[in-house]
């Protein structure tokens, strides 16, 4: 019952970026053909649940029990540019196939704020290592659900008239507004 | 004269939020009020000078291959020094028992790190930039991102909550919606319009 909890606040009701603002670069970024934003959804979860894995075995058995937890912006940080770089090179050498569907999006993922937020929030909110698993794996699945909502939204809007100085950007910000409004529907489901 | 345009092209002509379009993240999730966009704005502009002399001085010793993940760690460390520090100083709660502005920022005062701004600015000026030169550089972005964090934090207090950097102008309640998640979007994207219109029509005369 508790995964199910955590599962439906991490993917609905606090969507990591529709109401939490991380990772906006990407969801703006490759949001303009369906397929590259699946093939970035499903890159984030495949790294988030990884990275954060790593990142909290790190956090409680190594900085936490010396003390060192000030420095956790920086090993965190620096394990998940390693890790990011070290599956980019077992993909290449392992999955031909996978690399050549993922392998674009790899690099961009370590500076993809979703990456080293997720890790810091679970750390955060004190969570042991099952759960710690499924709230990543949740997180990166909103991300990806969002990120697919938007991007099929945004297919339309290239076919329609939209006036000059709002092109691109601007329409998209409005549109994000408005798919987090209707995000906002779910809001007190779960606490 | 060379270094005042320096200094001034992150305002306008290369404003990181309203050109540039990069650090998207804490532009909508700390400009909730006037006051965390301020707060915000200062911390990412302190990290971003000093990392931008530090790149300068050490760019040219940094092996190529090896250079992002030198100026991440940087970058990294400025942001836990300004992580520590805000702990220290800004970490009293309001006096109607509102969050201190270090619990309000968040998650998103590590998260400078990944903030695309200053990597790109490490990467693209400092790398190839003496140091003077760079930590104007870094002045002026980082002043032009905190602007527009202003900005954008004002207009969303204004009409959230009826009030800017906590002064009540109208006794009412605002729109609860532009304090809320739909409100930061839609506030920017038609902010980003409004720029675009403007910055057009200045480069038009000139």
């Amino acid at each position: 019952m508790e995964y199910i909890i955590i599962i439906i606040s991490a993917v609905l009701v606090n969507n990591i970026v529709l109401a939490k603002f991380l990772g906006i670069c990407p969801f703006m970024g490759v949001s303009n053909k369906l397929d590259t934003s699946i093939g970035m959804g499903i890159a984030v979860i495949f790294v988030m649940i990884l990275s954060t894995t790593v990142t909290f075995i790190l956090h409680k058995y190594v900085l936490s029990p010396l003390n060192l937890e000030f420095l956790k912006t920086i090993s965190f940080i620096l394990v998940i540019a390693a890790l990011v770089q070290t599956v980019e090179i077992i993909l290449k050498k392992t999955s031909p196939s996978l690399y050549q569907a993922l392998g674009i999006f790899l690099p961009l993922i370590t500076t993809n704020c979703t990456i080293l937020g997720v890790a810091l929030l679970t750390i955060q909110k004190n969570y042991n290592i099952a759960e710690a698993v499924v709230f990543s794996a949740s997180n990166g699945l909103g991300f990806t659900l969002a990120l697919i909502i938007f991007s099929s939204i945004r297919e339309q809007i290239e076919l329609s008239d939209v006036p000059e100085t709002m092109k691109g950007i601007p329409i998209a910000f409005v549109t994000a507004g408005l798919l987090a409004m209707a995000f906002m529907g779910f809001a007190n489901i779960v606490k | 004269m060379n270094q005042i345009k320096n200094f001034t092209k992150g305002f306008l002509k290369e404003n990181p939020i309203f050109v540039l379009v990069l650090g998207m993240c804490p532009a909508l999730g700390t400009s909730s009020s006037a006051l965390n966009g301020l707060g915000m704005g200062l911390a990412t502009t302190f990290v971003l000078v000093m990392s931008n002399i530090v790149i300068s001085i050490i760019a040219r010793w940094i092996p190529n291959k090896v250079r992002i993940p030198s100026y991440i760690v940087v970058i990294a460390t400025f942001v836990s020094i300004v992580d520590l520090l805000m702990k220290a100083y800004t970490n009293t709660p309001g006096p109607n028992g509102e969050p201190s502005l270090y619990d309000q920022l968040g998650i998103f005062i590590p998260l400078i790190v990944v903030n695309c701004i200053v990597l790109a600015r490490a990467e693209a000026f400092a790398s190839k930039n003496d140091i003077i030169s760079s930590a104007i550089d870094g002045l002026g972005i980082g002043l032009g991102f905190t602007m527009a964090l202003f900005l954008l934090g004002s207009i969303r207090e204004l009409l959230g909550n009826m009030s800017i950097l906590n002064h009540k102008f109208i006794k009412d309640d605002g729109i609860l919606l532009f304090v809320l998640a739909p409100g930061a979007f839609i506030t920017l994207g038609f902010l980003i319009a409004i720029m675009r219109k403007i910055t057009a029509k200045i480069y038009k005369n000139k």
